[in-house]
């Protein structure tokens, strides 16, 4: 089961309208990206959809056991290993304690962490406490898995190779994945499909395809990287004009 | 490469333990050779004073009047009977301080409604419940007991309280998209987190008790109430024993820094190294 969003809105008060009457389709086992600038309600639109933010109007159909949520920084508790941390989603998703520990390490060996184990986070690069977030993330094990902008503070080495891994855990997994980010490059290369949202309030601008061809074809992907760009541009200016005024 | 550059490299290879290590014999080493000098520069304050040596002891004085209250046990016994009451007291504030501050976290009306109080309390001096709590409980331990309690709570129940205020609020929404339930979120999420402000009340909270003790046994002194060190404090004020008063100063003193150096901070320490934190101003270099 994917997820539904019909006519969708977010209110902030204070902010005013966030996202505006926002419909989208999101397959079972799709890969999709949200593209917007900054402030244009990415994360808002991921925290509706695992139910941290109630809509204000409008309603969504997500599975029943939620989605799973891997945050732009790794929000990973700071007094527990690697290991721990990845048990705590075990725990709370109810596994039973005999076979947590064979889980942790199974997880932490799929994001090439299995050495890490009993690493607290502040001894673990940017990179990879990205990963022991993923394997959190997996643990959960929902079929629905939100990214927000989980690599944007990465460099691009290390966002190159998570790229890699993320890509072929799906390809492993099967799970549907909303992936929200600003960075046009990183959508294309991963989602087979992109939603760029508007500024201020979000509303879908524009839905693109991503085919295998296109991904594989260097001339083709650095053209629709420009167009998306040039769309990102016009929105960023259009939310600094109405910032301004 | 130069000798400075091959230094640096040196340094900057040289193992965390080491660092640490050193680190830790800095802090011995500094405050040792303060107390020398301070303890110095008393003792040639108390030679070059024209006032007789009853009235501005030096050091030499002080300490010669420890044999006497060591041989006849006075000081030993007084100092049990006070970390007894300090120590004891202090577990039953944090019993009690505990599950009152999860409440106020918890309950923002009841809050709102006490959080005011808990802080006023935690400026009011303890001397000043000394006076009621003697016409309500006489000279008895419950005296000395409720001082003591109503100096530590205020300080233990604020800690935690600002250490669940400091939480990252990401925290709970990561409980959230864990689905923990609310005890889940307080056990596993919550109290972890607010462990430093928790252990920062703690160490306050000692620093209230010990201090609201010996306020208490200096007035409360008599009756059922056995001698505390507080109350030599004031059987040297009676004798007009400058050389007793200043030696039970430096005894209080002792007692107050060998719990913050024995217990406190090395737990403070931990919990910081264990989380890749460090205390501001701490220096492992």
């Amino acid at each position: 089961m994917g997820v539904q969003l019909n006519e969708v809105s977010l209110s902030y008060p204070g902010t005013g309208l966030v996202i505006d009457r926002l419909s989208a389709r999101i397959e079972d086992g799709e890969f999709i990206a949200v593209l917007g600038a900054s402030g244009c309600g990415k994360s808002s639109l991921l925290n509706l959809i695992a139910g941290l933010l109630a809509p204000t109007e409008g309603w969504l159909d997500v599975p029943d056991d939620g989605a799973a949520f891997m945050f732009q920084d790794s929000n990973l508790l700071p007094w527990l290993s690697a290991g721990r941390n990845v048990e705590l989603a075990l725990k709370l998703a109810g596994h039973p304690k005999d076979t947590r520990q064979a889980r942790v390490d199974q997880l932490l060996e799929l994001v090439q962490l299995g050495h890490a184990v009993h690493k607290k986070p502040h001894e673990l690069s940017g990179g990879m406490r990205q990963r022991v977030a993923l394997a959190r993330a997996l643990a959960q094990d929902r079929q629905v898995l939100l990214m927000d902008e989980p690599f944007a503070a990465l460099d691009a080495i290390t966002r190159d190779l998570l790229h890699e891994e993320l890509r072929s855990l799906w390809e492993q997994t099967g799970k549907t994945i909303i992936f929200v980010t600003h960075n046009v490059r990183e959508a294309i290369r991963l989602s087979g499909r992109i939603l760029v949202l508007s500024s201020h309030p979000g509303r879908i601008l524009e839905t693109r395809r991503i085919t295998e061809d296109l991904r594989r074809n260097p001339a083709q992907s650095a053209a629709l990287a420009d167009e998306l760009t040039t769309i990102l541009r016009k929105e960023q200016r259009k939310h600094e004009r109405t910032d301004a005024n | 490469m130069s000798a400075l550059t091959q230094t640096r490299a040196a340094a900057a290879l040289r193992p965390a333990a080491v660092l640490r290590r050193r680190g830790r014999a800095d802090a011995v080493i500094a405050p040792l050779i303060t107390l020398v000098v301070l303890v110095s520069l008393w003792q040639i304050a108390a030679w070059a004073s024209p006032l007789r040596e009853d009235l501005f002891p030096g050091p030499a004085a002080v300490a010669a009047k420890l044999p006497e209250l060591l041989a006849d046990g006075t000081l030993l016994s007084a100092v049990g009977t006070s970390l007894f009451r300090a120590l004891s007291g202090f577990a039953i504030a944090v019993l009690v301080a505990t599950p009152a501050a999860l409440l106020l976290a918890h309950l923002p009306l009841l809050r709102k409604g006490l959080g005011p109080l808990v802080s006023a309390m935690q400026v009011l001096p303890s001397i000043a419940w000394v006076p009621a709590a003697i016409i309500l409980f006489g000279l008895s331990d419950a005296t000395i007991y409720t001082v003591l309690l109503l100096g530590a709570i205020p300080s233990i129940i604020n800690g935690l309280l600002s250490g669940i205020d400091m939480i990252p609020a990401q925290y709970s929404a990561l409980s959230r998209v864990l689905g923990a339930s609310r005890r889940q979120h307080i056990v596993h999420v919550e109290l972890p987190a607010a462990l430093p402000g928790y252990v920062a009340g703690l160490r306050q909270g000692w620093a209230f008790a010990w201090r609201s003790l010996m306020a208490a046994e200096l007035i409360a002194v008599g009756g059922s109430l056995a001698l505390g060190v507080g109350s030599l404090l004031q059987r040297g004020r009676d004798l007009a024993d400058l050389p007793l008063v200043m030696l039970v100063i430096l005894v209080i003193l002792l007692v107050g820094v060998l719990i913050e150096l024995l217990c406190f901070a090395p737990l403070e320490r931990k919990l910081l190294r264990d989380r890749g934190m460090t205390r501001t101003g701490e220096n492992h270099g």
